[in-house]
């Protein structure tokens, strides 16, 4: 009953200052978790939004109009989400940063595909969002959960040339996902067949007989999933046994105590990594203003937050307009400056340029490769 | 699915074999530690796992000072094992006389979560004195240049865990069957009362498993170590549970027993993997435990409890 009072308190506050707001405005929705559980995921968020709005309106806004930021909470929660959804609607948002969650993203996505609304997540990682093709108004600036495998498997059969890759992972949630998509797409490009699908169990005492099954199986190069104690077992365990086998792995292997326990055998062995973004100007600008306007460092999915704020912005500017259909074309095809790199969008959704680089350790160091 | 020569089946058997060996042998070696002290005052010490792993830390540390003062070779591997097994063997000394002694009349529940307990100190005693990190071990043992032209079917350190392992396990056969410590020691196992009657100081005896059980447990926790090239303080409490169903599967009490059952296990393991798949590496190991203790319910060469006495 509580609940339910302030809840009426504050939708009559907003109610009475949504009216107040000019009706020549840029409605911007800034949807996602700002309570409960999962808040730190989302109020990084609207941090961000507030920066990126104040700085543009400082210029004078987009199109002549003043940009108004309106957030809305979900909780995280799908069932709350469609609310939060009909809300924005309600005050005729004209573009949604948002939602964070995955599930409460797909919750969501429904009512304001309907209702023509472009619908940018700083934060959801499932895959289907975008691959499904069944939400064309949605766009994201974050990778999805199977980009890492999808990166390896281009890596390895487009630049490497393997035709046999075998596939070994950890059994856990993380490294059996990036094996399965990536067995997946290695079997979808038509290019090299997976010899070998196996799950090594963490911790044992060692690895010899998978080792040896690698062997067996002439794999021209193993896909790890999985974190980096197994991953120096198993390379250790190949090198010791004099095989070259090409190892590619992920970010769980993507760390210096990799590199620290396998010493000798880590040299060659390739793993994804985030893109290094720190040094852009960009980073180091929206970096900065969190501090001064909040005196702490940013949260979780500020950068991709801040990305998707200006990326929505700009498209609105480039169209000229906050038509769907021309909103939708901006964000296709003009590029956008973001602390994430120059960015578009590509036809399903997903921006380009943005997420995971391939590297590889030389002389005891992790090294971007730039093909 | 593949096709491949008769040659290359053979070898690949081999390969599986020799890796089972390896791997057995150090379920062995630890197994040893579980059964003497199971036989001797029917206890299931599960802080066993945590004396392997003190072992391999202490090993750790030994060969790093001494890089550090330019040894190398074969004397860091030897400096560092002996000592790592003193400090097991005190570890499991002190550990007895803490943890289980003062409960040795005690229901026989409560010295089994006194061992609990002291397993998960010791974990996290090394996990807050040295790192939960993993860490780097050295690679002790060289790769022999003898070995160079097989060297891709058994590497120097397999080899050394499997000559190890024998000669440990004919030391140990002979230290129970031949000496007077052995016999005093058999003699506490079969009967504690009687024992002190003919003059056998059972506290000593019962001292003195664990010091032996606990160097078994250092030797393994060293060569496993420097075989695979890391550590944290968590390898314990697998290769303990491993141990344990090897020492299960033998027949608990059994010397022979934890040996054979440590083999099997391990060769089960390698060719599981090896034919069908790692992801049934331990369905295949407990399928087999519990095939076995169907048939055998007090393992492959246990004693049944109606024999006691």
């Amino acid at each position: 009953m509580k609940h339910s009072v302030i809840q009426i308190f504050v939708s009559l506050v907003i109610a009475i200052f949504g009216t107040n707001v000019q009706a020549d405005t840029i409605k911007l929705g800034v949807a996602g978790a700002h309570s409960g559980d999962l808040a730190s995921y989302g109020l990084p968020s609207v941090k961000a939004a507030e920066l990126v709005v104040e700085d543009i309106n400082a210029k004078g806004g987009i199109l002549g109009k003043k940009v108004v930021m309106m957030p809305e909470d979900d909780a995280c929660k799908p069932e709350l989400a469609t609310n939060t959804a009909t809300r924005l609607i309600s005050k005729k948002v004209h573009v949604v940063m948002g939602h964070i969650c995955s599930g409460a993203t797909k919750a969501a996505l429904g009512v304001y595909k309907d209702m023509n609304i472009v619908t940018m997540s700083p934060s959801a990682t499932n895959p289907d969002l975008t691959q499904s093709g069944n939400y064309p108004n949605f766009f994201r600036t974050i990778a999805s959960d199977d980009a890492q495998a999808r990166l390896e498997v281009d890596f390895a059969i487009n630049i490497l040339k393997i035709k046999k890759i075998a596939v070994i992972h950890d059994k856990g949630d993380y490294g059996k996902g990036l094996a399965e998509f990536a067995s997946k797409f290695i079997e979808q490009s038509g290019k090299a067949t997976v010899v070998l699908y196996e799950g090594v169990t963490p911790g044992a005492v060692d690895y010899s007989a998978v080792i040896r099954k690698i062997k067996r199986s002439k794999a021209g190069a193993v896909i790890f999933g999985g974190y980096h104690p197994e991953a120096s077992k198993l390379v250790s365990g190949m090198r010791k046994k004099r095989m070259k086998t090409i190892f590619i792995s992920d970010d769980g292997v993507k760390d210096d105590t990799f590199i620290k326990v396998a010493k000798k055998y880590a040299e060659g062995v390739y793993a994804t990594g985030p893109k290094d973004v720190s040094k852009h100007p960009m980073t180091k600008k929206a970096t900065k203003d969190h501090q001064k306007k909040y005196g702490k460092d940013p949260g979780a999915f500020f950068l991709n937050a801040y990305s998707a704020t200006l990326a929505l912005l700009n498209a609105i500017e480039k169209a000229g307009t906050t038509k769907y259909d021309a909103i939708r074309t901006a964000l296709q095809n003009e590029y956008v400056e973001t602390p994430l790199g120059k960015i578009r969008f590509d036809r399903n959704g997903d921006a380009l340029g943005v997420g995971f680089s391939m590297y590889q350790v030389k002389n005891g160091q992790y090294v971007e490769r730039k093909e | 699915m593949m096709t491949e020569s008769f040659s290359e089946s053979v070898l690949y058997f081999i390969e599986l074999l020799l890796g089972g060996l390896t791997r057995g042998s150090i379920y062995a070696l630890i197994a040893l530690g579980y059964t003497m002290v199971y036989g001797i005052i029917e206890l299931i010490n599960f802080a066993h796992g945590e004396i392997y792993m003190l072992g391999a830390f202490t090993a750790l540390i030994v060969s790093g000072i001494m890089t550090l003062h330019g040894y190398a070779g074969m004397s860091v591997f030897f400096t560092a094992m002996l000592i790592a097994v003193i400090y097991s063997s005190a570890y499991g000394f002190t550990l007895e006389k803490i943890a289980y002694k003062p409960l040795r009349n005690a229901p026989r529940l409560s010295p089994l979560i006194s061992a609990i307990g002291m397993s998960i100190f010791l974990q996290n005693y090394v996990m807050l004195a040295q790192t939960s990190d993993f860490m780097p071990f050295p690679s002790l043992i060289p790769d022999f240049e003898c070995l160079s032209w097989i060297d891709y079917m058994i590497g120097g350190p397999e080899l050394v865990i499997l000559v190890t392992t024998i000669i440990v396990m004919i030391c140990l056969t002979i230290l129970i069957k031949y000496t007077r410590i052995g016999k005093a020691m058999r003699a506490t196992a079969q009967d504690k009362k009687m024992a002190m009657l003919v003059g056998i100081d059972i506290n000593r005896m019962i001292s003195a498993t664990f010091v032996i059980g606990s160097a078994l447990a250092a030797i393994a926790g060293v060569l496993i170590a420097t075989h695979i090239g890391q550590i944290n303080f968590y390898i314990g409490f697998i290769a303990g549970i491993k141990a344990f169903t090897a020492a299960v599967l033998g027949g608990i009490g059994s010397i022979p027993g934890a040996v054979l059952g440590g083999l099997i296990l391990g060769l089960t393991e390698s060719f599981a993997t090896g034919y069908v798949s790692s992801d049934y590496e331990d369905v295949f190991a407990f399928a087999l435990l519990v095939l076995i203790l169907i048939i055998r319910p007090s393992g492959l060469i246990g004693r049944s409890e109606l024999q006691k006495v």
